[in-house]
């Protein structure tokens, strides 16, 4: 349980029986009047932002979560489906949910999953994960355009920007949090 | 990261705020003010409803220097300033940090009018002696100091931003938030407002107005959405000053709050002092506005979290 005094940036709290995680927060105070304080609130299941003002002495129920290990085994329609690497459990998520993780979920890759009342509601990737290129045009020697990168397609479809030197068939390393290129895996 | 990296960054700040401080006693110093230290550890604050006093002992540091220098203008002072530490507990945020600098100033024989004009000729120079001269930028808004300075009324504002009336916001108890969330934002925006006539029930130690007792003749200062003073015409009637004192003081204590012993000695003094008009504003927060600075933290030595 918290008062409002003691949220800050990144606490997750339950609110209308939802998880939110605190963006941000300000104590303020109107000449004379009482203490507010000002937050803005991440719905954690859908996203949705909440800008809301609370008076001193307000209480909150820690939002109950948990990261637990998992990897991925396959996509099921519009579900993506995971298994617990622990009890092999396993737990299905909305395309909307996994959100732009799917570019990056190929088989058996070992992820975290934020649980909330027995159900999955965020991935958390590795920093880095290598994908296969499935798709894109040949290098040119001597190709004089002077573009410096061409795009290309990746075995989960996602496409992105790589050198020119890539090629079909080859493995690259691509950083999760920006979506760009890092690296080349030499096979 | 190496010590007292933060106090290395804030170098240029500290620079300002110091030619800031000169230019403040300059000013008052012209004006035939008396600069005065009172004690900042004082047996009993104001009571008031939202204002926490930091227990000292069996004493407490003051919340604003309001009480002392009082009974020195019911001691025949007439022109008063001091620059001074006061302490709020608990408040902390962007513009609030509990250990804070305030600059009060009173006028024997003033109303709340003289105030607001003392506020438009002591921040005109503030700013010029940082080389501000007609306007300042404050979060991308530009405020022209050089026009006549906004006059609105707490009523007006309501209308005009609030979509409701100041007495229903009191009734509905949403006074304090629709001022935060609702008015202040546009407040100070094109040139520093003068947010005036403050419901009675909000005087605190303000007098009424005689023209319309419903308000009373208190305002605060507004610059780019950030209150920056509070000033009023000082009620001198004893009586009615210990009764709002004893219902300030119950809320307070029904709130599970610090008793505070009633300040006996300046309601003694309160009948001797003169009709006047003091103000206090937040000297931190008028440097932060002058260099435009994003929070508080930006233009103090020190936080209380870097101790």
């Amino acid at each position: 349980m918290y008062t409002v005094a003691d949220l800050k940036k990144g606490l997750k709290i339950t609110l209308d029986g939802d998880p939110y995680v605190v963006i941000a927060f300000d104590f303020t105070k109107p000449g004379k009047g009482q203490a507010l304080y000002r937050t803005k609130m991440r719905n954690m299941i859908t996203g949705v932002i909440l800008d809301r003002t609370y008076r001193s002495g307000e209480t909150f129920e820690t939002a109950s979560l948990e990261d637990r290990k998992m990897q991925f085994l396959y996509k099921e329609d519009d579900h993506f489906v995971f298994m617990d690497n622990q009890n092999y459990e396993q737990y299905r998520m909305s395309e909307e949910a996994v959100g732009d993780a799917k570019n990056y979920l190929i088989d058996n890759l070992p992820v975290d999953i934020l649980i909330f009342k027995d159900k999955a509601i965020g991935v958390d990737l590795p920093n880095f994960v290598q994908l296969k290129v499935i798709e894109t045009l040949p290098w040119v020697k001597g190709d004089t355009s002077g573009s410096d990168s061409k795009p290309a397609t990746v075995e989960t479809g996602y496409i992105l920007r790589v050198p020119p030197f890539i090629e079909e068939g080859e493995t690259i390393v691509i950083d999760t949090r920006s979506g760009e290129y890092s690296t080349r895996v030499k096979g | 990261m190496t010590a007292g990296w933060q106090q290395t960054l804030r170098r240029p700040a500290l620079m300002e705020r110091s030619r800031i401080m000169q230019a403040i006693r300059r000013y008052f110093d012209g004006g035939g003010f008396l600069e005065v230290e009172t004690p900042l550890r004082i047996p009993a604050p104001a009571p008031e409803s939202h204002i926490d006093a930091v227990p000292s002992g069996d004493w407490f540091l003051q919340t604003s220097p309001e009480l002392c220098m009082k009974r020195l203008l019911a001691s025949g002072y007439e022109r008063l300033f001091q620059i001074c530490r006061c302490w709020r507990d608990g408040e902390r945020g962007r513009l609030h940090i509990p250990e804070f600098t305030m600059l009060e100033w009173y006028r024997a024989g003033g109303d709340y009018t003289d105030l607001m004009a003392d506020c438009e000729g002591l921040i005109r120079s503030a700013a010029a002696c940082v080389g501000k001269r007609s306007f300042l930028v404050v979060n991308g808004a530009e405020i022209a100091l050089d026009l006549p300075w906004e006059r609105l009324s707490v009523r007006e504002a309501f209308l005009r931003h609030a979509g409701c009336t100041m007495e229903e916001a009191l009734s509905a108890d949403t006074f304090d938030e629709l001022m935060v969330t609702a008015i202040e934002p546009h407040l100070g925006m094109e040139t520093p407002t003068l947010l005036c006539d403050y419901p009675a029930k909000r005087a605190a130690l303000a007098s009424l107005k005689a023209a319309d007792p419903t308000v009373a003749e208190r305002f605060e200062l507004y610059i780019a959405g950030i209150e920056l003073a509070n000033g009023f015409s000082e009620l001198t009637d004893a009586v009615e000053q210990k009764r709002r004192f004893d219902e300030e003081e119950t809320f307070r204590r029904s709130q599970g709050r610090i008793p505070y012993p009633e300040p006996a000695r300046f309601l003694e003094a309160l009948p001797s002092m003169p009709p006047s008009a003091g103000i206090a504003l937040g000297l931190d927060r008028l440097v932060m506005v002058l260099l435009d600075a994003a929070s508080i933290d930006a233009v103090v030595a020190f936080t209380p979290e870097e101790l």
